[in-house]
């Protein structure tokens, strides 16, 4: 039995009729389907053992921060952490982006560099256009190759002694390619600058293991690895943990206030004011455990296996621009591609009537879509559960995509977009 | 296939009649969708306080194109005081089809753009 037909009982969504069809569910790589087993730790908790953490002294209490803290030690272990202080909670991806930029941010002075990529998220480039328009600092790009890969003979040319630091996404959204973390901090450590890794796209997907990265910060999102949205982590190293003051104010990060000082609480609360997802928390441990018990090995054989398929069956079809690396083990199971002449929203309406969920438009990465010269692809993005059939679903809803609006006069091809 | 791409969508998307450009137009402007990026042009020659001729322009999916192909459509020959007068709903109802709300600006950036050409008319 292969993998997806193991696990798929475990996805309740899995079995929604869209349209009249089973969804077809390939936009993982927005969000992912949650197990059963997610969806009961989240129910068992708000049943049994919901309160606020930390200072409610009481069995509920007591439970609650014992569940948040098991959850940060799950979290160390999952990515190789060497400490749990290392491990703060967020919101998400965004917001421990944006945690360092406002934090680490702090020290950076007019005229220091950052160096970010042209295949990145918006979520890891604005924060550091803001950053550098408050602090005078300059922003440069690692420009990418028309394969999607990053031109690290260029990257070498950027780094000077000014570059403080380098931000890159682990695999990239929109293309998949899975960048080469070690050598990119290997190069910016160097000089002298710190890496930050936008692990979004790599920590569901990878068996990632922060030490083998030597990056210094590491940020990733729960909702796109079976876990509930709202929750994510920042890993970062100690010393600069250590260094930074905190990002924002507020309860719980603190360990004695007065009225115009207060010193800081220890790593890694100093980091978390307020009430944290405590119940995202519990979700992100379940979801962490159900990864584990698959394999995250099988994840990614599977994953390669889907998109070594979807690689080949997509090329099949007339008048369609496949973007990325052609080769499915330099990337993660991220697919995207454009029909000559259909515009990619156009694409995803069509596709949904199938039941098809994919992902069309800018993927929030518009200068990639500015180096490609279009305005958006449609994206497939698989996980565990997708299946080959799937994959045929998919080539034969865009063939009934290319009868009803091929030879269009309305939509440009890619490529063909001016400026 | 269904409502979402009524025939008229695709008729107007595979043959708009009203694509291209205007030389030295009276009125033109030219905006985005900022969720898609799409993108179209309006160009307008006006005489006696009428629509003489419009024209659309831009890259953009079938609703946005089918959508301005109507409105150049609706107005060409109309007083402006009655092109000033035309709604998304006036054009969802020609476009015939079940338009979700997440592409109701596909059918409604033409009309801005449309909009806005006229405001700098104004000027």
């Amino acid at each position: 039995m292969s993998l997806a037909e193991r696990v798929r009982k475990d996805f309740p969504i899995l079995g929604r009729m869209i349209q009249g069809k089973r969804l077809v569910y390939l936009d993982n790589g927005a969000t992912s389907q949650k197990p059963h087993q997610v969806i009961d730790a989240l129910r068992t908790y708000y049943e049994r053992s919901n309160a606020n953490v930390h200072r409610s002294i009481h069995t509920l209490g007591e439970e609650a921060t014992e569940l948040l803290e098991a959850a940060r030690d799950s979290v160390q272990f999952f990515i190789g952490a060497s400490s749990r202080e290392e491990v703060v909670f967020t919101r998400g991806t965004t917001e421990a982006i944006n945690l360092v930029a406002q934090a680490w941010g702090r020290r950076l002075k007019p005229g220091d560099e950052v160096i970010v990529t042209e295949l990145e998220h918006h979520s890891n480039l604005i924060p550091w256009q803001l950053l550098a328009r408050d602090r005078g600092c300059t922003l440069k790009a690692i420009p990418v190759t028309d394969d999607g890969f990053l031109e690290l003979e260029r990257f070498a040319e950027l780094l000077t002694p000014k570059t403080k630091l380098v931000a890159v996404a682990h695999v990239s959204n929109v293309v998949g390619t899975i960048n080469p973390i070690k050598e990119i901090s290997a190069q910016a450590h160097a000089v002298g600058a710190i890496v930050l890794v936008d692990g979004a796209q790599a920590v569901p997907h990878l068996w990632v293991s922060i030490p083998q990265l030597d990056c210094d910060f590491y940020a990733f999102s729960g909702h796109k690895m079976l876990a509930p949205t709202g929750i994510g982590v920042l890993w970062g190293r100690r010393e600069l943990l250590d260094q930074m003051e905190p990002a924002w104010g507020g309860g719980e990060m603190i360990k004695e206030v007065w009225i115009d000082h207060a010193e800081w609480n220890d790593l890694p609360w100093k980091f978390e004011p307020g009430t944290p997802p405590i119940a995202g928390a519990v979700g992100l441990r379940a979801a962490i455990d159900y990864l584990n018990a698959v394999g995250r090995q099988a994840i990614r054989d599977h994953e390669i296996e889907l998109t070594r398929e979807a690689l080949a069956r997509l090329s099949e079809l007339d008048d369609i621009t496949l973007y990325g690396p052609k080769d499915a083990e330099a990337r993660g199971g991220v697919v995207s591609f454009n029909l000559s002449g259909i515009h990619p929203h156009d694409v995803s309406q069509i596709l949904d009537q199938d039941g098809i969920a994919v992902r069309a438009g800018h993927h929030c990465a518009q200068p990639l879509m500015r180096r490609f010269g279009i305005v958006g692809t449609v994206r497939a993005s698989f996980y565990l559960y997708n299946t080959l059939e799937e994959i045929g679903a998919l080539v034969r809803g865009l063939r009934t995509v290319q009868e009803l609006l091929g030879s269009g006069s309305g939509a440009r091809g890619p490529g063909s977009r001016r400026g | 296939m269904g409502v979402v791409y009524s025939s008229v969508i695709l008729e107007r998307y595979k043959r708009p009649r009203h694509r291209g450009e205007l030389p030295e137009p009276h009125a033109s402007f030219e905006d985005v969708n900022p969720l898609c990026g799409d993108r179209i042009r309006i160009d307008l020659r006006l005489r006696n306080g009428q629509v003489e001729a419009a024209k659309f322009r831009g890259d953009a999916c079938a609703i946005s194109v089918a959508s301005a192909d109507l409105l150049a459509e609706m107005i060409e020959g109309a007083p402006l005081s009655k092109v000033r007068e035309i709604s998304r709903q006036d054009l969802l109802q020609a476009l015939q089809a079940e338009i979700r709300p997440v592409r109701l600006k596909c059918v409604s950036l033409p009309l801005e753009v449309l909009a806005r050409a006229l405001e700098g008319l104004a000027a």
